[in-house]
């Protein structure tokens, strides 16, 4: 593929994030340019189709004060690529991966296609190590385990920042192997991001963060390339320098909107709610890009964070992304405003890695059962609810009485704890036993009696 | 192939070519210097359209398409099993072996080992007329599997040349052919078909058998017959996938092709190494040597996941008509379907239902019409059961693929979310699944099992009915101002719920369960159910009944009682009887 750079003076149409370039020989598929303008400024695009000799770039920076004139267009004859270096970690980067801490540019080591390439199945190490995040909603009942891709799906307003500094905060002391986080914010807010950078600061732990930047101001075209760059940049680090790397994409609502924008600029075909038909293509080539391979001790884990519309979970976003994600975490808003936090809609909520992750060798051998039957116990609060919604809960039999007491002690016990309250394993399964011992030993049928007789109303 | 073509436009994974050309639709190219596989699938005066099957990045125009001549397909030959392919039958482990741990373009190794030597038993010998299908010659495969290499189906003669029994590769030639129109051919161990061509078989048998797949509400309650169509549809979560590996893992089928169509990587990792490590209740053999897995994880390109569940369906029919029974597990069509509008898209068709194709259903008619019991030109009978997961966006069932699917399917295993949030699992809605097999395959179950199976289900069925009409009223009141009766009929459905629908994968016990034993725990409940009514007649109330703690004890025979020891049953019963009736 080499050939000489070529240059071509003004563009032949402008529309939206798009220029269209005739006559352009040799050019190829999801190339990079660079368009020089008359005031000395540099812009960079790709293109994104190809009719004989005529190209569409799509400009990252968006196309603001270009005319048919002023611009002089390179073509870089390479695909995008992110400059990659261990270097990296507790830098802070632009969306397209620049530096923007004014510490200077990385020295590369290395340079990637940010569009990555499938792991081939056959080379994946299916993931078995859990991560305890010390959080004993997700610990008990959706437990994180490294190599996964388990997203936070919440609603605007509530606590998931919150929620996924405590786990980065917590998660990194986990063990004695090294571990970075990959930090990629799309579309959020200055304060937001601002929020984040203080609290891995607080938490001595900025010094194995690496942050990508898109902020809420920031031009679109490049929301899109963000999680690209970062998550290149964790799979160099993960796979290349063996690390163990948490990535948090927030928040892949704005991704998703940005993509859509793009797409209708383009003038494509809308799929449902106007998203393009290729959404769910385009965001399992994000979140599959987690996971471990053969001959590398390190891993690439995800926390994607995406604001529910509405918080409505049949949304497209929320949709699609549960179809490819391994399990979700769904915070819920009646908890929130009861004061709970995290506020972990439970049974809603999934993490379907760790039926493997569990039990006798990883955590302990009642784990299965205690979340099995915690979460069918819960399930039978919520009917006792909503009869009493109706009945009014003096009327409850007195079976019911005990349940809606478990629900209430449970939220207020097992899922409620501190921003920094980091509870052990042990902890939090005691505190699961404890809570089930409320209820009498005939109705938990989840578990088998070995089992029961070893912790069931037992002084843990 | 006298003329060079070049490409003209890239969009996404759709390339054209301007000028007439001498193309054919639906042949198979070679695009670009990489040599990406693609497929023609548009042709008009201006343009002939490409669907290219791998990554088009760093593609340019000007660039050569090399025209195959023939249509996209598929080499049949022993050496698939156990073998885990992309959606265009690349296989993985040779191009990891070659490649490394990332997928690269372009890479050409032979689908199946083309050096391996196969010890080889001829079954045609000089001077015997064939007819295509007929089997020409035998190995073992796997310990398990016999390959019974067949003639192709279009050569029909005499046979000139027949080699001896012994070793040969799948391009050794082992007999030749004078056909009928003078020319002379050579087989191999192995043949090509094209994979949109469904292969042809002597007959379409009635079904009569069910697949039996160890899951007691889908052998009990929603049998799928062996040569029948089954849909299982499910928002995210609700253990589509479980399921199917369950089904792979444990149906009695001879073959087993499960496809990963547009689904997590790490799942095929787990089937894949699950497969290996687990054996075959049956044969006591690891899984692997009678399963083919196909693998286009949701981050591989989109027009190889459209081929996908056409390669399989083409392996599945291959071991057919070798006379045996396969099953192809297909998780899920839902991302097939967004593959085929996704394409539709780049096309700029005109959108039916919610952006997808017009052709929707008559695509996934034609798939599902692969299934059936055949009895095939060797003179074997063989059959495919198609089990085909629908992921519906928002769990929603009234959007097109599953509406469409639910036509050309007659069985339906409805999984809800709302039992998966209780962990209920298999989370299958027994009120909103259903099969129509049951009454074709009643006397299967009458003469195999029992004659009162049938007449157990059906039992077992109304009272689950009836729970769910008193649910109506005791999410209004509550159940303590129920009479005693139908306080009754909800204590024994939630032991058919709980007991005997719910099922735990992963279990050593309860993970499968023979068919004698759904009978024997069906038995064991509705004789319960008798005698607590007895006993409800004789003016016990229900708490008393309660008490005796036999419904507790019930509800976890499944895992109390040995699979194969079903003799422990009759325990139960005689404690039930003696225990009720001294009340």
């Amino acid at each position: 593929m080499k050939k000489l750079i070529t240059e071509h003076i003004g563009l032949n149409e402008i529309s939206g994030s798009l220029v269209v370039l005739d006559d352009v020989e040799e050019a190829f598929n999801e190339e990079m340019v660079e368009l020089r303008l008359s005031d000395g400024s540099v812009r960079s695009g790709r293109i994104v189709k190809l009719d004989g000799k005529r190209a569409v770039v799509q400009v990252f920076e968006g196309t603001k004060e270009l005319s048919m004139s002023n611009t002089r267009t390179v073509l870089k004859g390479k695909p995008m690529e992110i400059a990659l270096s261990p270097e990296m970690i507790g830098r802070v980067f632009d969306g397209l991966g620049r530096p923007k801490d004014g510490l200077g540019e990385v020295y590369p080591v290395c340079k990637r296609d940010i569009n990555g390439t499938a792991i081939n199945p056959v080379s994946r190490v299916y993931p078995k190590n859990y991560i305890r995040t010390g959080i004993s909603s997700i610990d008990a009942l959706a437990t994180l385990i490294r190599g996964q891709k388990l997203p936070i799906f919440s609603g605007s307003g509530m606590k998931h920042n919150e929620l996924a500094v405590q786990i980065v905060k917590q998660a990194a002391v986990a063990d004695n192997e090294e571990f970075g986080i990959v930090f990629a914010a799309m579309g959020v807010k200055n304060d937001v991001a601002d929020y984040f950078r203080r609290s891995f600061e607080q938490a001595n732990v900025m010094n194995r963060v690496t942050m990508f930047l898109n902020l809420s101001n920031d031009p679109i075209i490049e929301r899109i390339i963000t999680p690209k760059c970062a998550l290149t940049a964790a799979e160099y680090l993960a796979f290349q320098c063996n690390m163990n790397i948490l990535v948090i994409l927030t928040d892949m609502t704005s991704y998703c909107e940005a993509l859509r924008e793009f797409s209708s600029s383009k003038g494509e075909i809308p799929g449902r709610k106007g998203y393009p038909g290729y959404l769910y293509s385009d965001l399992a080539a994000l979140y599959e890009r987690a996971g471990i391979v053969n001959g590398s001790k390190g891993s690439v884990t995800q926390i994607p964070i995406l604001t529910m519309p509405n918080d409505d979970i049949t949304h497209p976003i929320p949709d699609l992304t549960g179809f490819i994600t391994e399990g979700q975490i769904v915070l819920d808003r009646s908890l929130e405003t009861t004061g709970i936090y995290p506020p972990v809609s439970i049974l809603m909520s999934l993490s379907r890695l760790m039926k493997d992750g569990i039990g006798k060798g990883y955590t302990r051998e009642d784990h299965k059962a205690l979340s099995d039957q915690l979460f069918a116990s819960y399930a039978l609060v919520q009917d006792a609810r909503s009869l009493a919604s109706v009945i009014g809960e003096d009327e409850l039999s007195d079976s019911d009485k005990t349940l809606m007491k478990f629900g209430r002690e449970f939220e207020q016990k097992f899922l409620n704890q501190g921003e920094n309250e980091n509870r052990t394993i042990d902890e939090t399964l005691d505190l699961g036993w404890k809570l089930l011992s409320m209820l009498p030993r005939e109705s938990l049928d989840r578990v088998i009696d070995d089992i029961l007789d070893k912790y069931y109303g037992k002084q843990l | 192939m006298s003329q060079t073509n070049y490409i003209y436009g890239i969009n996404g994974p759709v390339v054209t070519i301007k000028g007439k050309t001498e193309l054919k639709m639906m042949e198979m190219v070679y695009v670009g210097e990489n040599s990406l596989a693609g497929e023609v699938i548009k042709i008009d005066d201006e343009y002939t359209t490409i669907q290219v099957y791998e990554d088009t990045v760093g593609l340019h125009p000007g660039e050569k398409v090399i025209s195959t001549g023939a249509p996209m397909s598929v080499t049949l030959g022993p050496g698939l099993l156990g073998n885990i392919y992309d959606g265009i039958q690349k296989p993985l482990t040779a191009i990891a072996d070659e490649a490394g741990v990332f997928l690269t373009k372009g890479i050409s190794t032979p689908s199946i080992d083309f050096e391996k030597k196969w010890r080889t038993t001829m079954l045609l010998k000089a001077g015997d007329t064939v007819q295509g299908g007929e089997i020409l010659a035998e190995c073992d495969e796997t310990p398990i599997i016999k390959h019974r290499a067949l003639v192709p189906t279009d050569c029909r003669g005499e046979v000139i040349f027949a080699a001896d029994d012994g070793e040969y590769t799948v391009n050794d030639c082992i007999a030749k052919v004078k056909c009928t129109d003078g020319s002379v051919r050579e087989l191999t161990l192995a043949q090509k078909w094209p994979i949109r061509t469904p292969r042809p078989a002597k007959e379409r048998l009635p079904i009569t058998k069910p697949l039996v797949t160890g899951q007691r509400i889908i052998d009990t309650m929603f049998p799928v017959a062996m040569g029948g169509a089954a849909a299982i549809p499910g928002g995210f979560g609700t253990g589509k996938t479980v399921t199917q590996h369950q089904l792979a893992k444990f149906s009695d089928a001879d073959i087993i092709v499960y496809v990963g169509c547009g689904e997590r990587g790490n799942e095929m990792t787990q089937a894949l190494t699950e497969f290996s490590e687990l054996t075959d209740p049956s044969t006591g053999r690891p899984l692997l040597e009678r399963t083919i897995l196909i693998a286009n994880t949701s981050n591989m390109p989109v027009a190889a996941r459209e081929a996908s569940i056409y390669t399989g369906i083409t392996l599945a029919e291959y071991y057919r008509d070798m006379g045996y029974n396969t099953a192809l597990m297909a998780d899920s069509t839902s991302r097939w379907a967004e593959a085929l509008r996704e394409i539709s898209g780049r096309l700029e068709e005109m959108p039916a239902d919610e952006g997808y194709p017009a052709y929707l259903p008559s695509r996934l008619s034609e798939f599902y019409e692969r299934a059936g019991y055949f009895e095939t030109f060797c003179g074997k009978k063989g059959s495919i059961t198609l089990i085909g997961a629908v992921s519906p966006q928002g769990a929603d069932f009234s959007e097109p693929v599953t509406q469409n699917t639910k036509r050309f399917t007659r069985c339906f295993w409805a999984l809800d979310k709302s039992l998966a949030y209780a962990r209920h699992y298999p989370a299958i809605n027994w009120n909103d699944s259903y099969s129509e097999y049951i009454s074709e395959l009643t006397p299967w179950y009458e003469e195999n099992v029992s004659p009162y199976f049938i007449k157990y289900r059906n039992e077992i069925a109304s009272i689950l009915a009836e729970e769910s009409k008193l649910m109506e009223i005791v999410k209004l009141i509550g159940s303590e101002i129920l009479p005693d009766d139908q306080k009754l009929t909800l204590e024994i459905a939630r032991v058919i719920r709980i007991g005997f629908l719910q099922q735990n994968a992963l279990h050593e016990t309860d993970t499968y369960t023979p068919i004698i034993k759904h009978f024997r725990m069906m038995e064991t409940i509705l004789h319960l159910n008798e005698k607590s009514k007895e006993a409800l007649a004789r003016q016990i109330p229900v708490s008393a009944i309660l008490a005796t703690g036999l419904f507790d004890k019930v509800i976890k025979m499944k895992y109390d009682v040995p699979n194969d020891k079903p003799e422990v049953f009759d325990e139960y019963i005689t404690e039930i009887t003696n225990v009720m009736e001294n009340l």
